[in-house]
């Protein structure tokens, strides 16, 4: 019995130690050469895997950041500046801090402005709703409440409000991964700057309807009345489509939009005070006023200059004399911009501003439906 | 191969097709066929007559819109469509019913067969005729197959597989004459092939009375063929596997293996358009449903209100919870009851709560019931959990894109998964990867080409 024993003990010792060194040989022999510095990296990500940066998860991300010349198009929007840096660090390249981004949904067709037409009773997806029909309120474009940003959210950071009947996003959550943009059939959400203390400016809404039929279908709808482009004064406003369009980059958070706006589509966020209205409303007035005087008062002085002494301010009045003989609402422009340009250099400003004003044109949201039906 | 055994319920079979009077204004879209929207060539304010052709088609894939009405062109502008989508309508004002000159509005019986083909394709690319079985193809572009394919049988579609519609199967029983020298026409034009009608065994009248018909005009060639019943055995590569045991191939038309197959109602307005002069004006629309207290099969002109229908016929029933355009497996419900009928437009049918309940969904139990229930052959459990997580390339390669959209596989499922809501999503992506992937070679060749004649 013990020799038993004793033998069994010694052939599964021998057979261990035998097979231990073939394993260690062979792992010797075809051990796959990789970078260390992949396992680094991938350490220093967020380790949520959800492809936000455009690879299948952070391991992916990794070996494609060691692999690439620079960081230029490698940037994971979970972990943000920080990681970047980090990575940065470990890569020994440099990277560009980018703004923090956030998700923002472009629809406030709440329960009451928006009512229902039609009771839909198929699967909850908004996904498969909208392959099926434009949605059950009269706006063809407006969210469909079904919640498929929310779902493919990972971080918890959208809801959807049982009230409004409208996606929420919690900002501390967001991480800007992009998972909801993707998920909207109709679009609606968007990754906007986070904006200086989390205070942005956009409109909250994408109905491409003329001004009645989007009225018709949703009381707060972007109707397209162009009223924001014309007050805002630093040409960050533009009109395409029907909707208004804030760039983020040109808004300087005036608020004069959003106290203007008609319907109450433009929204702003996280601004300390309450929107005044009237006092905007009123600022506004005063300052269209003093700018009709200036302009009329302008107009005269160039005409003078033009007359009698060019070689007083022969570089400024050029500029001035093309914007005045171009259009009024130029004129009013250049001298009402007093917020935020300098007022010395009005007329290049304007000259700029003319010429490259569409140039933060939203893309356009032109959706196909299927045509297979 | 596949399909399922709903009961037809087809209680408005007994119903004669009755002539809807005009309504005050119709809504012509012109987006009511496969392939591009035609374009108006009509002003507001402009008169025009019955027959008149108001839009021209938009490209060779596309359709002439004629008048449904005699009156004033109201507006041309954007209307919801019964999903709510925004597609252009002509807005016609009726004033009389006054038809334009050249249609025979007559009841006589034009036998004599047309002998150039040719003029005759073209009379019915001119008729607006478009496929009346619910794909709305243009009839022209079927009639003209490409180089090299050749037609060797027409199987006209008489099968209405569709629960509840009997608009073809009072069509095929009133204006059979009109459909067998309809079908005698197309077959001629088709290079004089035999031509099968084919109609399912659920309707034992129309059946008699084709071949009575046919005995009685004398021409060759023309059979009548009962199909078993079974949904669905109207589908075209369904049918064409029933009538000719040929299999169509995934992405490839029905003239590859050398069948047309067109619809009763398309081979009448093949009839009207070659023979009478006369456009697609009307269609035939049934209006049923166990809880609609008015059965009917209504001539109704393109263009109508929907609402203006079923005021006619006593308004919405109170415990009507569903009203849906076209039969109840493919059909979709309606959204927006001022939509106006298209050309297409087979079927109001209204159900109740009960009806359209849907029940929880379970899980999948592996049953295979979907697979067996397919008509074309596919796997819906597996395409659904592949559309659920959106695997495109697997989807292709599963063949979503070959999904008819019959519903057999939700009708079978015995755990309630809207297996059929998730394969077309899935359908959607396939295709569009297709797409895709053909407008980059496109592109490509468009290239390399720009790129050689640059060389020059």
């Amino acid at each position: 019995m013990v020799k038993i024993i004793i033998w069994t003990v010694a052939v599964v010792t021998v057979l261990g130690i035998v097979l231990a060194l073939v394993l260690y040989l062979v792992a010797k022999r075809f051990r796959v050469e990789e970078d260390p510095r992949i396992d680094e990296v991938e350490k220093a990500m967020p380790g949520a895997n959800c492809g936000g940066c455009g690879f299948a998860g952070c391991r992916a991300f990794a070996e494609a950041a060691v692999k690439a010349p620079n960081l230029d198009n490698n940037y994971c929007p979970v972990g943000g500046n920080d990681t970047m840096a980090k990575v940065a660090a470990i890569l020994g390249y440099e990277v560009k801090a980018k703004a923090p981004l956030v998700a923002v949904v472009r629809c406030n067709g709440t329960c009451e402005a928006r009512p229902l037409l039609n009771r839909y009773d198929g699967f909850p997806s908004c996904n498969i709703k909208s392959t099926l029909y434009t949605g059950d309120t009269g706006c063809a474009f407006g969210c469909l409440g079904c919640g498929d940003c929310a779902a493919a959210c990972q971080f918890g950071a959208l809801s959807m409000d049982p009230v409004t009947g409208l996606p929420v996003v919690d900002q501390e959550k967001c991480t800007a991964c992009g998972a909801c943009v993707k998920a909207c059939p109709k679009r609606i959400i968007e990754l906007r700057p986070m904006g200086p203390r989390g205070m942005r400016m956009f409109v909250s809404c994408i109905n491409q309807d003329k001004g009645p039929v989007a009225k018709k279908a949703c009381a707060n709808a972007c109707i397209g009345c162009g009223i924001c482009v014309k007050t805002c004064t630093h040409d960050a406003i533009v009109m395409q489509n029907n909707i208004a369009y804030i760039d983020p980059a040109k808004c300087k958070l005036c608020r004069e939009c959003e106290a203007m706006c008609p319907t109450g589509a433009i929204h702003g966020v996280n601004f300390p005070k309450p929107l005044d209205k009237d006092a905007i409303k009123e600022r506004i007035k005063i300052r269209q006023q003093k700018a009709k005087e200036a302009a009329a008062a302008g107009a005269a002085t160039v005409a003078n200059n033009k007359v009698d002494a060019p070689a007083a301010a022969p570089v400024a009045a050029a500029p001035v004399k093309a914007a005045v003989a171009t259009t009024p609402s130029v004129a009013e422009k250049k001298v009402d911009a007093p917020s935020g340009v300098s007022p010395s250099a009005p007329a290049p400003v304007v000259a700029n501003n003319k010429v490259d004003a569409p140039a933060g044109a939203p893309a356009a949201n032109t959706k196909e439906g299927p045509k297979d039906e | 191969m596949g399909g399922v055994h709903p009961h037809d319920s087809k209680i408005s079979r007994d119903c004669a097709i009755a002539q809807l009077p005009l309504a005050p204004a119709v809504y012509i879209s012109v987006a009511q066929h496969i392939g591009a929207p035609a374009v108006p060539c009509v002003a507001v304010g402009d008169k025009v007559k019955v027959g008149q052709v108001i839009a021209e088609p938009g490209g060779f894939v596309s359709a002439f819109i004629h008048s449904s009405v005699s009156g004033t062109v109201k507006s041309i502008g954007p209307r919801a469509d019964l999903a709510g989508r925004m597609s252009t309508h002509i807005e016609i004002a009726v004033e009389g019913d006054e038809w334009l000159e050249g249609i025979d509005t007559s009841d006589t019986l034009i036998t004599a067969l047309p002998e150039d083909s040719k003029a005759t394709i073209e009379k019915i690319r001119r008729g607006g005729v478009v496929g009346l079985g619910g794909a709305t193809f243009p009839t022209h572009v079927k009639l003209s197959p490409p180089p090299g394919s050749k037609c060797e049988r027409l199987i006209i579609n008489g099968c209405e597989c569709e629960p509840y519609l009997t608009s073809d199967f009072r069509t095929l029983l009133e204006k059979g004459e009109q459909v067998v020298v309809g079908a005698a026409i197309l077959a001629k034009v088709m290079g004089s092939v035999p031509c099968t009608i084919a109609i399912e065994e659920n309707k034992p009248e129309a059946i008699a009375h084709i071949r009575e018909v046919i005995a009685k005009l004398g021409y060759a060639g023309i059979e009548v063929m009962p199909m078993k019943m079974r949904y669905p055995q109207g589908g075209e590569k369904q049918l064409i596997d029933a009538v000719m045991h040929r299999q169509v191939g995934s992405g490839a038309l029905p003239i590859s293996v050398g069948a047309v197959v067109q619809n009763v109602c398309t081979t009448l307005a093949v009839y009207d358009a070659v023979q009478k002069n006369k456009p697609i004006v009307d269609n035939s629309v049934t209006v049923t449903g166990e809880c609609f207290p008015k059965q009917a099969n209504l001539l109704v002109r393109v263009g109508t209100p929907l609402r203006y229908i079923i005021d006619y016929l006593g308004g919405v029933p109170e415990e009507a919870a569903k009203i849906i355009s076209g039969g109840p497996m493919m059909g979709r419900a309606v959204a927006n009851l001022d939509a106006a009928t298209v050309k297409g437009t087979g079927g109001l049918l209204f159900l109740t709560e009960k009806q359209t309940l849907r029940a929880p969904e379970t899980h999948c139990i592996r049953c295979g019931k979907c697979a067996d229930a397919c008509p074309m052959g596919l796997e819906p459990f597996l395409l659904q959990k592949l559309s659920r997580v959106k695997d495109v390339e697997a989807l292709e390669a599963n063949a979503a894109q070959d999904c008819i959209e019959c519903g057999c596989c939700l009708y079978s499922c015995p755990a309630h998964i809207p297996l059929l809501d998730h394969v077309r999503v899935g359908k959607g992506l396939a295709l569009g990867a297709i797409r895709a992937r053909a407008a980059a070679a496109k592109a490509a060749a468009e290239a390399a080409k720009a790129a050689e004649t640059a060389k020059k």
